[in-house]
């Protein structure tokens, strides 16, 4: 048999066989990130390095423009400080959650569950609705009579950070509540009767076990923040655009080309900061190993 | 290593959910270094026992005592006893020899020490060259084994088994009883163990206390259990058993055994009319094939109905002329005939054989 018509026939017998087994449900996924995430990511790399030619003059205007290295340096900490505050609120939440009942579980979940329903456009304009000017926390100040004339809280940052925080928490919570519920609920017990004192038996077995979903949880909040976009541009103020505004700004003027550049570091920075956080978590927790065997 | 075991006294323990009653006057003293295992039917309390002396859950009424001092208010992790789970419950995220390390780290032993001497309490399971491993690496009999030295690595004077055996496979579990034996001799400490498993509680214990819906039926050691069981109940729990309806004559002090036509004198401390459902508990092994004129104490017809045949012994079936049912057992050798079915056979058990219980309801009842 001649080799091609040999590689055709294998070629025939691996289809059959992927056909057979239920692997194949996972082509139209696979198809699915291959034309709407990794060509345009393709394409966006390409479109940062080549603009008439092989260029490096978008990275260049990017690293030598201040104002944009000081929107990157922003959006980067902004991110990673809404990841750790949503970690360290939504981990007691989720914590607290997983130690009720189980039907008071399925109602606090839901609870936590409702906002998701709620797009963030409307989430952003609520809290607009709140905190403006003649909004329901300043109207409830002044008729208290704390205050004399409204506070200013809309556009700025501490308005952004309240927003994003009450956005992405819950699914901080979902995240660490379904490690949680997968620890087994005897082995805290049994550090207990073992002679760990109970926040013993938390840092050295509840914690460790958990800490993947609170890794989870930092890592999905950090990603959706580094892209935020419509709730810098609505509360914050001038001074609290983040890079995914920049990049929508300079779509819109067709610099394509910068955009792109601007992009791909946004890729690259998230890449970055979540393996950093993931390398770092697994020095912090569990008992010091007494080592190994002799 | 060897550790003095504790006396554990638990005296009137109740303990209630809502109104639910689910330990009521357990009362029970351990002798130092003693193996007691807690038996009954599954929801009779045995768990509420062990996590009341854990520190789980509190009692509602009564005190425990280890060596004398009360512990109730001591909190769990200051109670000083060991404790194997059912399901091992080993820390997946640490290795073996961190497992067993875990209670002297948590006692503040130096790391070198506690290596040292969680890998002599490895070696007292033949589980030393597991010691890198991760607990998923460990088979079923095992991952018992490490949990068994993680429970004893720091010498509690008590250590609580709650139905450790009860996942494996009925093999490896008999060769697991026959490790634990071992080990308890050389630890020494004392042992409360939970099962549901009757022969296990019988092959283990020193002494067994049989537990049915939260109180203690009977606490005494195996052989006694199996040959003087307090009551219907703890017969019927214990080994398997023929039980025939007895009535007493008033005029004689005999007892009347209807099912069998005939009678067997009665002790005096047994009074069959002072009220309750009198029978006697026949253990299959003492109902014995006779032949003519060799009778025994109680003799009677019966034709076999089914023979199971089990290599040096044969568990045989048989009813009576009036249709009611019994086991009995025989040994036998090779030259022993088979007893077909419907064959005729003679039987008989001597009148100590014979055992009187009471068909006592429990208290709630
Ligand atoms: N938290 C609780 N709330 C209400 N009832 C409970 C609770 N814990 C146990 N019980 C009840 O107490 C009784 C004794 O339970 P326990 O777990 O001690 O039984 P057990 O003898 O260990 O049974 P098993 O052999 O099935 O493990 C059961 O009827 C159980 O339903
Ligand atoms: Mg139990």
């Amino acid at each position: 048999m001649p080799a091609h018509s040999f590689r055709l026939l294998s070629l025939g017998i691996g289809i059959v066989k992927l056909l057979r087994s239920s692997d194949w449900l996972i082509v139209p996924g696979v198809l699915l990130l291959a034309f709407f995430f990794v060509a345009p990511t393709v394409e966006i790399a390409l479109s940062s390095i080549f603009d008439e030619g092989l260029t490096g003059k978008h990275f260049e205007r990017f690293a030598t423009k201040g104002a944009y290295v000081e929107v990157f340096r922003r959006t980067l900490v902004r991110s990673v400080w809404i990841g750790i505050l949503c970690v360290l609120i939504g981990y007691p939440i989720a914590y607290f959650i997983v130690h009720r009942s189980l039907r008071t579980q399925v109602f606090l979940m839901l609870l936590i569950l409702v906002p998701l329903w709620t797009s963030i456009l409307i989430r952003t304009y609520a809290w607009m609705v709140v905190l403006g000017r003649e909004g329901i926390v300043n109207n409830a100040l002044i008729w208290l009579g704390l205050i004399d004339k409204p506070l200013r809280m809309m556009f700025t940052t501490g308005a952004v950070y309240v927003a994003m925080i009450q956005i992405l928490l819950p699914i901080a919570v979902i995240a660490c509540y379904s490690a949680m519920t997968e620890i087994d609920r005897t082995l805290p017990r049994a550090a207990k009767v073992l002679g760990a004192s109970p926040w013993k038996a938390f840092r050295h077995v509840f914690l460790p076990l958990s800490l993947e979903g609170a890794l989870t949880s930092f890592v999905i909040v950090f990603m959706l923040s580094m892209g935020f976009f419509i709730t810098p541009a609505l509360v914050g103020g001038r001074k609290d655009a983040m890079l995914a505004n920049v990049i929508a700004h300079n779509v819109e003027q067709l610099n394509w080309g910068f955009a792109s550049a601007l992009a791909l570091l946004l890729l690259v920075a998230t890449i970055i900061v979540i393996v950093v956080v993931r390398l770092l978590a697994n020095r912090f927790v569990g008992v010091r190993s007494v080592g190994m065997a002799p | 290593m060897t550790v003095g075991g504790a006396t554990v006294e638990f005296e009137k323990i109740r303990k209630t959910y809502g109104d639910f009653v689910a330990v009521d006057d357990f009362t029970l003293t351990t002798e130092p270094g003693e193996f007691v295992t807690l038996l009954g039917p599954s929801g009779s309390g045995k768990t509420t026992v062990l996590n009341m002396l854990a520190g789980f859950t509190d009692a509602t009424a009564g005190d425990i005592r280890v060596n004398g001092q009360s512990v109730l208010s001591v909190p769990t992790e200051k109670r000083n006893v060991g404790m194997v789970f059912q399901h091992y419950s080993l820390f997946p995220h640490m290795s073996v020899l961190d497992n067993v390390a875990f209670p002297l780290r948590m006692r503040s032993v130096a790391r070198a020490e506690a290596r040292d001497r969680a890998l002599k309490a490895l070696a007292m399971v033949q589980l030393e060259s597991t010691a890198d491993r991760m607990p998923d690496q460990l088979s079923g009999g095992q991952k018992q084994r490490v949990a068994f030295a993680r429970g004893v690595v720091f010498e509690p004077p008590v250590l609580l088994m709650d139905e450790p055996l009860g996942a494996l496979d009925l093999k490896l579990r008999e060769a697991m009883q026959l490790e634990l034996k071992q080990i308890h001799k050389t630890v020494g400490c004392t042992i409360i163990f939970v099962t549901h498993d009757q022969s296990e509680a019988l092959t283990l214990s020193d002494r067994i206390v049989v537990m049915r819906d939260g109180r203690i039926e009977q606490v005494d050691t195996p052989n006694r259990i199996y040959d003087r069981p307090a009551n219907k109940f703890v017969a019927e729990f214990i080994g398997q058993t023929n039980f025939f309806a007895l009535e007493s004559e008033p005029s004689t002090g005999a007892g009347n055994l209807p099912e069998l036509g005939s009678s067997i004198p009665l002790p005096e401390s047994i009074d069959a009319r002072a009220g309750g459902d009198w029978w006697v508990s026949v253990r299959p092994e003492k109902i014995l094939r006779i032949a003519e004129g060799a009778e025994r104490g109680i003799n009677f017809d019966a034709a076999i109905d089914e023979a199971l045949f089990l290599g040096n012994e044969v568990h045989y079936q048989a009813s009576l002329p009036g249709g009611r049912q019994l086991q009995f057992r025989e040994q036998r050798g090779p030259d022993t005939p088979l007893l077909a079915r419907q064959a005729a056979v003679r039987l008989g058990f001597d009148y100590s054989d014979a055992i009187p219980v009471a068909d006592t309801h429990p208290a709630s009842a």
